[in-house]
């Protein structure tokens, strides 16, 4: 939509004192084998729902984009429903239903209010469309030109050529080297076959991880877990996705683009969930590129130098080893220049870590701004997804603060330079003449 | 992580209301409690408005800042100056080094940010609840005491072009956009970009926002909103400590620039660099502090939402599913615009279809609702959904903050929002009909289509790098 949009507002954070009790989850699998989180919050008559697979676009194959295709067909006709009436269903009673396919997850979810009447509708169709897609021929052929259209689209957008670029060079031959979205051949190919058997193998019950969060009770929780996901088939849990090798060598690519600005992604596979050096990554991080304009990375790149307006770093930790990533957009003469400094900063941390300042304060920050975490509704069911589809530990969020204390400076140089070689980027510019 | 200095084009709120009139128990007490919604308000003696909003669900708090000043007070030649304001804003005070402020509020763990939109400039953090006077000392120091320093602003004049070669000048759909309000709008003050003309920006001086910081920026024209896990009163006196000693200003009263009546059809095509044509169509409608009718606003809001309010919304239904004709499409209306508003479509074709077919069949829609009543069906669901949102907003205390700012700030009130829902529901099918066939016609229509240019993009060249890397 034009011009309504608020194009970005940081407010994913909340901070909260120490010793504040983290929420606690409640977890069970059903009898048909669904890992189920629980969180009751009372304080609005209003409940959120996410189911997730292991079902992303790591396990597209060849196919690129059946998992994004698939996920996408579920809410266009299920049992007797057109797609027309299931937003009907939906939309009459404010409910809304969302669904979208990443990496390693296939994601469904549900707002609806708590009232009896209300809630029962939602979750009614919300079990149709989980339990029995029809996958039609010709709603497939829509959706299918539709995401061609938004395939081609990209081609016009440097960054979404950079960000190609860059899993492509990162990852070969894993499957993290494909988009979500597919490309343009591979989506050509998909068959409607090919989604319902990709729906049969993957969404089952031992595939699935619920997070529920609002005005319910235990029990009703159970129930609607019983009732909405029990109509799925028992499976097997998907194989996990393989392991990335790292990379051996720099590589560096250069795109032309007929944009203003070069965009410039450096960087290398990075780390899985629940790695052993995820928290003196993190906070490493924290302090070089991920805290907005008080890391080093902004410092430098943009404070110091007015090279970009935005330039930081990631990680992405993900079932195999996700990114890390740096990052920044500058005008084409500046590309040379900003990379430059980009470099060498990151040389410079890994070389001789943080500071003991820095530390403090990337700690502070850290455990001080912890409730983002917990301030809703709506974060904390993403939370419970995460917590459940990654196997974190239970009490990942009470140990959470703990865990940030109990990183010292030796440990965060260690762990970037052990995972970490500066001497071995992979680097993607794309822009005009430099 | 995401990116500081926002640029706040536009906030769609959808902001509803529920029943209850508003309750003060003695007006001539200075502080307004409105028991119905939680909210309490109170004007300081140097005229800094504090609303607090109280809500418990976590201890936590936002708070912001809002100026009554963002791109529409501006005029030709320095536009986009409030936006640089903005980030100039965090480069120093008297008693503070550039950079500092972030680093506090960091360190306590806060978030924090600043946007500015085409009616307002907004500064706000986010905190552990005991950490609000943090907060306040920073902001009430920064109201009066900012220091522009030249070496400063030659940087950060750098950044903000960056920021627009990112926002606009490389997005082919946004360069449409920004030619688009460039034509529809003639005199009124959005006819320029928020983040300004390159041009502009370009030949921006320190003095511009010395003078802008100095005609702006006071307590009297300032409005300071606080949700969260707090008590009214505390922050009342709290607020006193910190912003009471700052002394009003004279401030100036901004030119009106209504827009004037458009005489006819505008059409402009913009070329970029694309692969993919997109196009946008506004008509020149009212919004509630530009209306003749008081309703009239409401049952636009009824009708973009009618036409375009989720799935299973006519536009969704009929072009993106039946007719293939868009691959995408919106519909936006704001209702609480504080100046000329435009309900604007805008989409994208589907495969094998052009912007005509597109503008055609978007036409054809309008020509239904302008001739034919709406369903007691889709009438309910609009409701239904607002009263739903009314709910799911509460989820966020931001957002609760957001609506109370934007309102107050654009002189509207925040108690709009609480009658939404009541004014929603009082709109009729023939009110529908009635805008409908009243502004969506073509002397109040400007179309703007992109015309996609060739990429000539994509040539690779892969090297090995190795003697390159770390400098």
């Amino acid at each position: 939509m034009v011009g309504r949009i608020l194009l970005v507002i940081g407010l994913f954070a909340l901070s909260i004192t120490q010793g504040f009790a983290a929420p606690k989850i409640q977890h069970w699998v059903s009898d048909k084998g669904v890992r189920v989180y629980f969180f009751p919050a009372p304080e609005l008559p209003m409940m959120d729902m996410r189911v997730v697979f292991d079902a992303g676009a790591a396990k597209d194959g060849d196919k690129h984009g059946l998992a994004l295709l698939t996920n996408g067909m579920l809410a266009e006709g299920a049992g007797d429903l057109s797609a027309d009436a299931i937003a009907e269903r939906f939309e009459s009673i404010g409910a809304s239903f969302g669904n979208s396919s990443h990496r390693d997850m296939s994601l469904l979810s549900l707002r609806s209010l708590t009232e009896k009447k209300l809630l029962d509708a939602a979750l009614e169709t919300f079990k149709v469309v989980l339990t029995d897609p029809k996958f039609p021929e010709e709603a497939f052929e829509r959706e299918r030109s539709r995401l061609l259209i938004g395939l081609e689209r990209q081609k016009q957008s440097p960054s979404a050529i950079s960000n190609k670029a860059f899993y492509k060079a990162l990852y070969n031959d894993h499957p993290y080297a494909y988009p979500a979205n597919g490309e343009i051949e591979s989506v050509k190919a998909i068959t409607v076959a090919d989604m319902e058997a990709f729906y049969e193998k993957y969404f089952v019950a031992k595939n699935a991880v619920v997070a529920l969060v609002g005005d319910l009770s235990r029990e009703q929780a159970e129930s609607i877990v019983d009732s909405v996901i029990g109509g799925l088939p028992e499976g097997e849990a998907a194989v996990r996705t393989p392991s990335s090798s790292a990379l051996s060598k720099a590589n560096e690519i250069r795109i032309e683009h007929p944009s203003s600005q070069s965009h410039i992604l450096v960087g290398q596979a990075g780390m899985k969930r629940g790695d052993p050096d995820y928290f003196p990554l993190y906070i490493g991080n924290h302090i070089l590129g991920g805290s907005g304009l008080v890391s080093i990375l902004a410092d430098e790149i943009r404070e110091k130098r007015g090279l970009a307006y935005s330039s930081y770093s990631y990680f992405i930790p993900m079932r195999a080893e996700g990114p890390f990533i740096l990052g920044l957009q500058t005008k084409n003469k500046s590309a040379n220049e900003a990379l430059k400094v980009l470099r060498e900063t990151l040389k410079r941390f890994v070389d001789k870590g943080p500071s003991k300042e820095e530390l403090v304060a990337a700690k502070k920050n850290l455990v001080g701004g912890f409730a983002l975490k917990i301030a809703s509704n709506k974060k904390i069911v993403e939370n419970l997804a995460s917590i459940g589809f990654y196997d974190m530990p239970l009490d990942y969020l009470d140990k959470f603060i703990a865990n940030v204390e109990a990183v010292d400076a030796k440990q965060v140089k260690e762990a970037f330079q052990r995972r970490i070689d500066p001497t071995k980027m992979v680097t993607v510019v794309v822009g005009g003449e430099q | 992580m995401k990116k500081n200095r926002l640029l706040l084009l536009l906030i769609a709120i959808f902001v509803v209301g529920c029943s209850g009139a508003p309750v003060i128990p003695d007006a001539s007490k200075p502080v307004k409690r409105f028991a119905d919604y939680n909210v309490t308000e109170k004007t300081l003696a140097n005229g800094l408005k504090v609303i607090v909003k109280e809500d418990h669900r976590a201890p936590v708090v936002v708070s912001q800042v809002w100026y009554r000043v963002g791109s529409s007070y501006e005029h030709d030649g320095i536009t986009g100056v409030s936006h640089v304001l903005e980030h100039m804003m965090f480069k120093g005070t008297k008693k503070y080094a550039p950079g500092e402020f972030s680093k506090i509020i960091a360190e306590n763990g806060g978030r924090e940010n600043a946007f500015t939109g085409r009616d307002y400039t907004a500064y706000f953090q986010q905190l552990e609840k005991r950490r609000l006077p943090i907060s306040f000392e920073l902001e009430a120091d920064r109201m009066k005491n900012v220091i522009l320093l030249e070496e400063e602003f030659k940087k950060e004049i750098q950044v903000v072009m960056e920021e627009r070669r990112m926002r606009t000048e490389d997005k082919p759909q946004a360069l449409t956009f920004e030619q688009f309000a460039a034509t529809a709008y003639v005199n009124s003050a959005y006819h320029w970009p928020i983040i300004g003309w390159m041009n502009d920006l370009e030949n921006m001086e320190v003095q511009d926002l010395a003078d802008w910081y100095k005609g702006w920026y006071a307590p009297n024209n300032a409005t300071l909103v606080v949700v969260g896990d707090v008590v009214a009163d505390q922050v009342f006196t709290m607020a006193e400590n910190y912003f009471g000693e700052i002394k009003p200003s004279i401030v100036k009263k901004r030119k009106p620039r209504k827009e004037i009546e458009q005489k006819g059809i505008k059409r402009i095509a913009v070329k970029a660099p694309a692969q993919v044509p997109y196009m946008i169509m506004g008509y020149q409608t009212p919004s509630v502090v530009d209306t003749e009718h008081e309703w009239e606003p409401y049952a636009l809001e009824v009708l973009a939402a009618v036409l375009d309010g989720g799935a299973s919304a006519r536009m969704e239904k009929h072009l993106v599913r039946e007719q293939e004709v868009a691959a995408s499409i919106g519909t936006s209306y704001d209702a609480f615009t504080p100046g000329r508003e435009l309900l604007m479509f805008s989409g994208t074709p589907g495969q094998g279809k052009t912007v005509e077919d597109l503008e055609n069949a978007i036409r054809e829609q309008i020509k239904i609702i302008s001739t034919e009543l709406v369903s007691d069906k889709e009438l309910a669901r609009v409701k239904a959904q607002v009263v739903a949102s009314k709910v799911y907003e509460k989820d966020s205390i931001f957002y609760q903050a957001m609506s109370i700012g934007m309102l107050e700030t654009t002189g509207m009130g925040w108690q709009l929002a609480e009658q939404y829902l009541a004014r929603i529901n009082k709109v009729t099918k023939e009110q529908i009909r009635t805008v409908a066939s009243k502004y969506l016609i073509d002397d109040k229509l400007t179309v703007a289509v992109l015309d996609p240019q060739p990429l000539d993009s994509g040539k690779m060249r892969a090297r090995a790098a190795g003697g390159r890397h770390g400098g």
